[in-house]
């Protein structure tokens, strides 16, 4: 698969081929990515849309190394993430990618700050937790513990988080869908100008269509499979999003 | 500190009920293990060092008389390192103020201190001086039980010539540590025996022992042949009027106090070992648990990066903060308790010094296997939480498959609300951790059992011995036997309700290869006095022929009815003869050999004999009996039922009471902390699933209802199977505790069942309580943002 790069020069990050996924549960089994091929490049700002169970998050937690795939192959810049070991994959999301999920999954008994930090401790550039925490415009709330903090606030800190250790990749999954309007725009805000100012390569999983108009890249899934990508010559910044 | 260890230390912080209800029963399993390793670790090092400084004896024998030439021909038996001829002689002893006669066990000693076997240690005052004939040391326990002390006089009949000596020096004596007569007496009446040291030519010229002993003991070279020197012994004094040598073993004082260690050490085994495997097995339960409710923190610590061993590292940490938190408290408690528990037998037994001592190695151990239960624990559930990829263990576990309980599928569905049907599909569906908690909660409830056990059994062991077998208020014995004729005599000494008379006789029973020393006790058939009785209580009548053993004693010679003993008599002509075992008694102390009175009298081929007498007295009376039996010098020594029912309740009873109410104390503990535990984790485990019922409109008591309801249902699973575990505890204890010295009966009374039963109980309503508040609390909010 080849899409129209708006920038020739942009190097491949992720590489999938032919990547299937099947899940036993008990009774019966979920085929829920069916031969998946995908390339995804340095920078871009990726959007996955789809219906639940439609495999985005799979998706993503493959190529987070999350999870391996049942068949087929993924590389990250050239290396076969399918063939490492639990102890490289480790390594592998230590070094090299952030997460965001939807339910923020921040660990309750940490302030934002130290959540941040617990992930700049093991990181080998990080930035400092409150320059994170800057980054998402929550200085004033560094000390507090997540539940005293708004939804959007703890998203933030999830953000701050996954963007501390320098990612190459930043994988957000449905990072708005808890959050209402103004705030999933704020959270987004964020995501864009991680993306920007440091050149992270971000995928974003949801299945709010009005997002997609932020995206470089539009890829909308069905069923397990990809059945539509699509390119936006023009993006718009997240404030002028509608959904 | 990094970020990892503040939420360990928050972790710690957040659920400290919960926590220390763990740590308690850590503590709980070491403290008891501490205490009873740490008390045996003294006692025994005590004993060892006190034989080993005051050189005592390892053969000991008594004769009637023999001139000191025959000390170097007994020293010449090839195995003995030291010989040490003595004069020992039982007296009656008149305490100033003291209604009650005593017997004085006057040893002899050389007029100069030198040191000697049996060495005495002098607590204080002087030694004699020589050539003073009324000066004597007495044994320490005789002066505290009877208010003596330096400078006070005593009075004895001595060779039917009264007395006065005066106390110049309180001392102990390795053989006397615990200060016992012997004869049929196994528990120590300090009042009324006592031993009285006195210069060996004061003694001598009393009982005509001029150049002459009566009483020899010895110490063996390292090679030498115990047995072979006991012989050649017994040979050379044997015309002498020798009793019969034996070794240190069946010293009695040795012999007690030995048990006494034995004992204890099976207390500091087997219950501790039981504890400690069962606070163990309670830690990886409910911290397996407790650790399987961070799934998806431990998720996301992966997700981030965090290495298996980094996560896994974390969890230890929180497993040991807890477990060495438990194991600190448990090792001072017990640590304490230990030097109590030693204080007691310090008080008990006569020893120079009692030191305290705590081996690390033991507590070390412990504490090492405590950890080991909760790190097991605690990293399994890590182990299984890591091992799967974070995006799996990140989602709540899969929906469980959910199938109409048994109790439906039978078609009952009807009988229960949804809220019950919920319970019943819940247990139905993690049967394992059903049956790890139910297990987790028997074996609580069987500890409990166990720990009433003792008390009932020394209650029910008592009751037979000083109620059912023993019923005399006195027991008289003679200096030396008496025709049977005394008996009249007897009966018309003032206050003598009833009075039945008995002929004992120091011999050595042998069967195949296996042998014992015990006194053949002839009593009268029909005797109200002093019953043998079987294991229901009833009354064995002794035949006109043929010997009656407690079984235990059976047990050691390995006869049964039927088999024919040899019987070496210890006295007058020494017989050999044999004699047919016709019955065997249940009696719970001490070891006997009964016959019929005149069948013994015929054994011996004897005229009527008797030893002395059994008396029942009227208590109105008693002191008047008491000046009389003063002035009677055939009469060697007595001793009440009522002081040996004292004396053991202060020794075995006490030590026994008292391990008793620790081991009801933490057992109570640990019931407590597996059955709130229990229910905590089950509040975690499920408080989502709780929270949307709330939301769904069910009301608190609703949802407490399902949450506590499984809880009742676990509990009531789980009392009888630890009753029948606590059943079979108790089997094995008094298998444990089948001893010569005391036996305890397989009793679990209805009481210790309704006690266990009223205390798991007890402990379940209150955590039930606890947990019903807590649910009071919950976050119905935070169940609407976070996912189901």
């Amino acid at each position: 698969m080849t899409g129209i790069n708006t920038n020739t020069q942009q190097k491949t990050v992720f590489q999938m081929e032919a990547v299937s996924k099947t899940y036993d549960m008990g009774e019966v089994k979920v085929r829920a990515l069916r031969s998946i091929d995908l390339e995804l490049f340095e920078g871009e700002l990726i959007v996955l849309l789809g219906p639940s169970g439609s495999g985005k998050s799979t998706l993503l937690n493959i190529l987070g190394g999350l999870d391996v795939p049942t068949e087929g192959k993924v590389w990250f810049k050239g290396r076969d993430l399918t063939l490492a070991s639990d102890a490289a994959l480790t390594q592998f999301r230590r070094e090299y990618v952030g997460f965001v999920f939807q339910f923020y999954n921040l660990i309750p008994s940490l302030t934002a700050k130290e959540n941040v930090a617990l992930v700049t401790e093991i990181a080998s550039h990080p930035m400092r937790p409150r320059e994170a925490l800057g980054l998402v415009g929550l200085d004033d709330r560094i000390d507090h513990f997540p539940a005293q903090l708004s939804g959007g606030e703890q998203q933030r800190v999830a953000i701050a988080r996954a963007i501390a250790k320098r990612p190459q990749v930043l994988l957000c999954d449905e990072p708005t869908g808890a959050l209402d309007f103004q705030t999933g725009k704020r959270v987004l805000e964020a995501i864009e100008r991680v993306n920007k100012e440091l050149g992270t390569t971000t995928a974003i999983i949801t299945h709010n269509a009005g997002i997609a108009a932020m995206a470089d890249k539009v890829i909308t899934m069905r069923s397990g499979e990809i059945t539509h990508i699509k390119h936006n010559r023009v993006k718009v910044t997240p404030s002028e999003l509608e959904w | 500190m990094n970020c990892l260890d503040r939420k360990l230390w928050r972790d710690l912080l957040r659920q400290w009920g919960q926590l220390i209800a763990i740590a308690l029963v850590v503590s709980c399993g070491i403290a008891s293990f501490v205490m009873s390793a740490s008390a045996y670790d003294s006692l025994k090092l005590t004993q060892t060092a006190y034989y080993d400084r005051y050189r005592f004896a390892e053969v000991f024998a008594s004769l009637k008389r023999a001139p000191e030439s025959l000390r170097d021909r007994i020293a010449e038996i090839p195995g003995v390192a030291q010989t040490q001829t003595r004069i020992v002689v039982d007296v009656i002893v008149s305490i100033p103020e003291k209604v009650q006669p005593a017997t004085g066990r006057m040893i002899s000693l050389p007029s100069v201190q030198n040191p000697m076997l049996n060495d005495i240690y002098i607590r204080r005052g002087r030694y004699i001086e020589a050539g003073k004939a009324d000066e004597v040391l007495i044994s320490e326990a005789f002066a505290e039980a009877n208010h003596l002390d330096l400078g006070d006089t005593l009075g004895a009949v001595i060779n039917g010539r009264w007395q006065k000596l005066r106390i110049v020096g309180i001392a102990i004596s390795p053989e006397y540590v615990y200060e016992i007569r012997g004869g049929g007496s196994l528990s120590p009446d300090n009042e009324r025996f006592g031993i009285l040291w006195i210069e060996r030519e004061a003694l001598a010229n009393a009982f005509n022992m001029d150049g002459a002993f009566n009483n020899v003991t010895l110490t063996l070279s390292r090679d030498a042949k115990e047995e072979y020197v006991i012989d050649r012994l017994d040979r050379i004094i044997e015309p002498y009027g020798g009793l019969g040598a034996y070794p240190r073993a069946d010293q009695l004082s040795n012999y007690i106090v030995s048990n006494e260690i034995k004992e204890l050490e099976n207390m500091a085994t087997v219950i501790p070992t039981l504890f400690l495997a069962i606070a163990a097995f309670l830690l990886n339960v409910v911290l397996s648990r407790l650790i399987a409710t961070q799934r998806e923190q431990i998720a996301i610590l992966k997700a981030f990066g965090y290495t298996k061993a980094a996560i896994g590292f974390h969890y230890l940490k929180f497993v040991m903060a807890i477990v060495l938190c438990g194991a600190t408290l448990g090792t001072i408690l017990g640590l304490w308790m230990g030097n109590g528990l030693t204080g007691i037998y310090a008080d008990l037994f006569s020893f120079p010094l009692f030191r305290y001592n705590a081996d690390w190695r033991v507590v070390f151990s412990a504490i090492c296997i405590s950890i080991l239960g909760g790190v097991i624990g605690g990293l399994k559930s890590v182990y299984k939480a890591v091992s799967l990829p974070p995006a799996v263990a990140m989602r709540p576990e899969p929906p469980p498959e959910f199938k109409p309980t048994l109790v439906e599928r039978w078609g009952l569905q009807k009988l229960f609300s949804p809220a019950g049907r919920i319970i019943l599909r819940n247990l139905e569906r993690k049967p394992i951790q059903a049956s790890l908690s139910i297990l987790g909660i028997a074996l609580a409830v069987a500890i409990l059992l166990t720990g009433r056990y003792f008390e009932d059994a020394i209650t029910h062991l008592v009751e037979v011995q000083f109620r059912h077998v023993q019923r005399e208020d006195l027991t008289i014995v003679f200096n030396e036997p008496r025709p049977a004729r005394t008996r009249y005599e007897v009966a018309q000494l003032p206050g003598v309700i009833r009075s039945e008379v008995f002929r004992s006789v120091p011999a050595k029973l042998r069967y195949e290869h296996y042998q014992h020393r015990i006194g053949l006790t002839g009593i009268q058939a029909n005797g109200e006095l002093l019953r043998p009785i079987d294991r229901d209580l009833n009354r064995v009548n002794l035949p006109p022929d043929g010997v009656v053993l407690t079984k235990k004693l059976a047990e050691i010679l390995h006869v049964k009815p039927g088999d024919l003993l040899t019987v070496e008599v210890l006295e007058a002509d020494r017989p050999v003869r044999s004699i047919r075992v016709v019955g065997l008694v249940d009696e719970l102390m001490g070891l006997s050999a009964y016959m019929e009175i005149n069948a013994l009298n015929r054994l011996m081929r004897e005229g009527q004999t008797i030893s002395g007498a059994y008396l029942s007295v009227d208590a109105n009376l008693a002191d008047k009996l008491y000046t009389r039996l003063k002035e009677i010098p055939a009469i060697a020594a007595f001793t009440t039922r009522q002081a040996a029912l004292d004396s053991f309740n202060e020794m075995s009873g006490r030590n026994m009471r008292i391990m008793t109410l620790v081991l009801v104390t933490f057992a109570s503990i640990i019931t407590f902390s597996v059955v709130y535990n229990s229910a905590r984790i089950a509040l975690s485990e499920r408080s989502r699933e709780l929270a949307s019922l709330r939301i769904l409109g069910f009301t608190k008591g609703e949802i407490a209802f399902i949450l506590l309801g499984e809880q009742a249902i676990l509990i009531l699973l789980a009392i009888p199977i630890g009753f029948a575990l606590g059943y079979s505890f108790a089997a094995f204890m008094s298998a444990a505790y089948n001893q010569e010295l005391f036996r305890l009966p397989l009793i679990v009374t209805k009481s210790a069942y309704a006690f266990t039963f009223l205390v798991t109980l007890i402990t379940a309503f209150i955590s039930g309580f606890i947990i019903r508040r807590q649910l009071n609390n919950l976050d119905l909010i935070a169940v609407l943002k976070t996912r189901e």
